[in-house]
């Protein structure tokens, strides 16, 4: 079974910021909650578009605040690009 | 110059031999070398195959995965001996005036590790793949940086720069900076993390480093006559700087008084030593007037020797012309024998050395000293065997490339 794209975010969320997966949910705030600082934040989308094989612009990275975010997000960009990901 | 005096209370060494200064100490007096094949790279490629590595460095003994993540290899280093020099002086921040306690640690080089990472995602995955934390964790500043965020410490925070002069001058500058009463505390000295593909193969281009690949733990030879170049190692040594009655107002250890500093220029050649040791001389020279000392006075030297041709035997020739007589007198050792050249941190390692040797009464041998070099003969090196003596006034020397010299001097606090 593929990793989903929910199980592959919360994976990079808790190896980037050194917080368990049980910690987190979709309404986890990168900054509110996990205290990540502006660094923090480039190197979460980096890891994103690394583990997505995707560019996320500037102006979407913005908007992408919470797990449950960068779940849509990329789902949605997924299922545009009818890429493989379920 | 004389200002407050300042007393040596706490010490934390990250080394090939030993990850605290006990280790560190016992493997020393026992003679072992921490000289091995290179394990951080593969070297099948390369000329030079051995290196003092710190083996088994567990980070997540000293930080969280998250903070890993963020600190290079030589910031690691810096942070965690920083740690054990502040536990091992027994300091309590909550007692003390935050503005008052400093943080000044050197390297020569900096975030190798990180630099040729980045490079290498550069050309694969391009610019926008370069991480935003490159920056923070390679530059030489954040070993500095991140001690006193550790302990919310708000006085002088430095680096100084000047290779394998770094971590002594680190130490030399934290010194003035207590004496002259702009801090009461300084945590001080050096890091090196510079076993890389990039680092050892700019050194072995300059010839500089031993290619005896079959016999690592022999390749460190320190006025040997078969001496073919340094053998690079890495690691961290820190040590807590305190004005003498803040030191005693805590009745805290007193190990060692830091008593004199000198410093000098080459200016000859950027990465060879003046022939005549003129430099080294002039350092030397500085530090006994700093300490108010003769030559007479002093009975050990933690020489720099790096077991490089040249370098050795300029060093000889210059503690001939500044010691005269007595430095048929003198005991010397080059403890790079065992432990090879942490390059930024080895001058405060070796200060680290110079203090356990006072408070033992014992000098670490010269290791693989067999064939005796006419051109650096006729002084005792303590070969292979360490001495017990009883010491009062002991010099370190630290030279750099780009013509740094620095001599410390420590002696018993009475």
């Amino acid at each position: 079974m593929p990793e989903s794209v929910a199980e592959k975010v919360r994976g990079i969320v808790s190896k980037q910021m050194g917080v368990n997966n049980d910690q987190i949910t979709e309404q986890t705030s990168f900054v509110n909650d996990l205290g990540a600082d502006s660094l923090d934040t480039v190197e979460l989308i980096m890891e994103f578009e690394n583990a997505f094989d995707m560019n996320i612009p500037d102006e979407d990275a913005e908007k992408i605040q919470t797990i449950g975010d960068a779940i849509n997000y990329i789902e949605e960009r997924v299922n545009k690009c009818g890429g493989a990901e379920s | 110059m004389r200002g407050r005096r300042v007393v040596i209370t706490g010490l934390g060494a990250i080394t090939p031999l030993g990850q605290d200064k006990k280790s560190l100490w016992s493997s020393l007096v026992e003679g072992k070398s921490g000289i091995k094949k290179i394990t951080l790279f593969d070297t099948s490629n390369c000329e030079v195959h051995i290196a003092g590595e710190v083996q088994d460095f567990d980070p997540t003994r000293w930080f969280d995965q998250k903070q890993v993540r963020r600190l290079d290899r030589f910031v690691q280093f810096a942070v965690a001996a920083s740690t054990a020099a502040v536990e091992d002086a027994g300091l309590d921040f909550n007692k003390t005036d935050r503005n008052k306690i400093g943080v000044v640690i050197g390297s020569g080089i900096g975030g190798i590790h990180e630099i040729e990472e980045q490079h290498t995602i550069l050309l694969q995955k391009g610019p926008s793949r370069v991480s935003p934390f490159m920056i923070p964790r390679l530059m030489v500043n954040a070993a500095p940086g991140q001690v006193a965020i550790k302990y919310e410490i708000y006085g002088p925070n430095f680096s100084v720069v000047s290779a394998c002069a770094s971590g002594a001058h680190a130490i030399g500058e934290a010194f003035r900076i207590v004496q002259m009463g702009e801090a009461d505390v300084m945590i001080a000295g050096g890091s090196e993390a510079t076993i890389t593909p990039l680092c050892v193969s700019g050194f072995s281009s300059m010839k500089a480093l031993s290619t005896r690949n079959s016999a690592p733990e022999k390749a460190s030879r320190p006025f040997d006559k078969g001496r073919d170049g340094f053998v690079i190692s890495e690691g961290a040594g820190i040590v807590v700087l305190e004005e003498l009655n803040h030191a005693k107002q805590r009745n805290a250890e007193i190990y060692a008084e830091l008593i004199g500093y000198g410093k000098s220029a080459d200016a000859s050649h950027i990465a060879a030593p003046d022939p005549e040791g003129r430099g080294a001389c002039s350092s030397m020279r500085s530090a006994l007037d700093d300490a108010q000392c003769t030559p007479e006075d002093v009975s050990y030297i933690n020489a720099h020797a790096t077991s490089t041709p040249l370098g050795d035997e300029v060093e000889i020739k210059a503690i001939k012309t500044v010691f005269n007589q007595h430095a048929n007198k003198l005991v010397i050792s080059s403890t790079k024998s065992m432990l090879g050249h942490q390059l930024g941190a080895a001058g405060s390692v070796e200060l680290l050395i110079c203090v356990l040797a006072l408070q033992h009464n014992v000098v670490p041998p010269t290791i693989n000293y067999e064939t005796p070099d006419p051109e650096c003969g006729g002084l005792d090196f303590v070969p292979n065997e360490a001495r017990k003596i009883k010491l009062n006034t002991v010099m370190s020397n630290s030279f750099g490339f780009g013509g740094h010299n620095v001599s410390l001097i420590i002696g018993r606090y009475t």
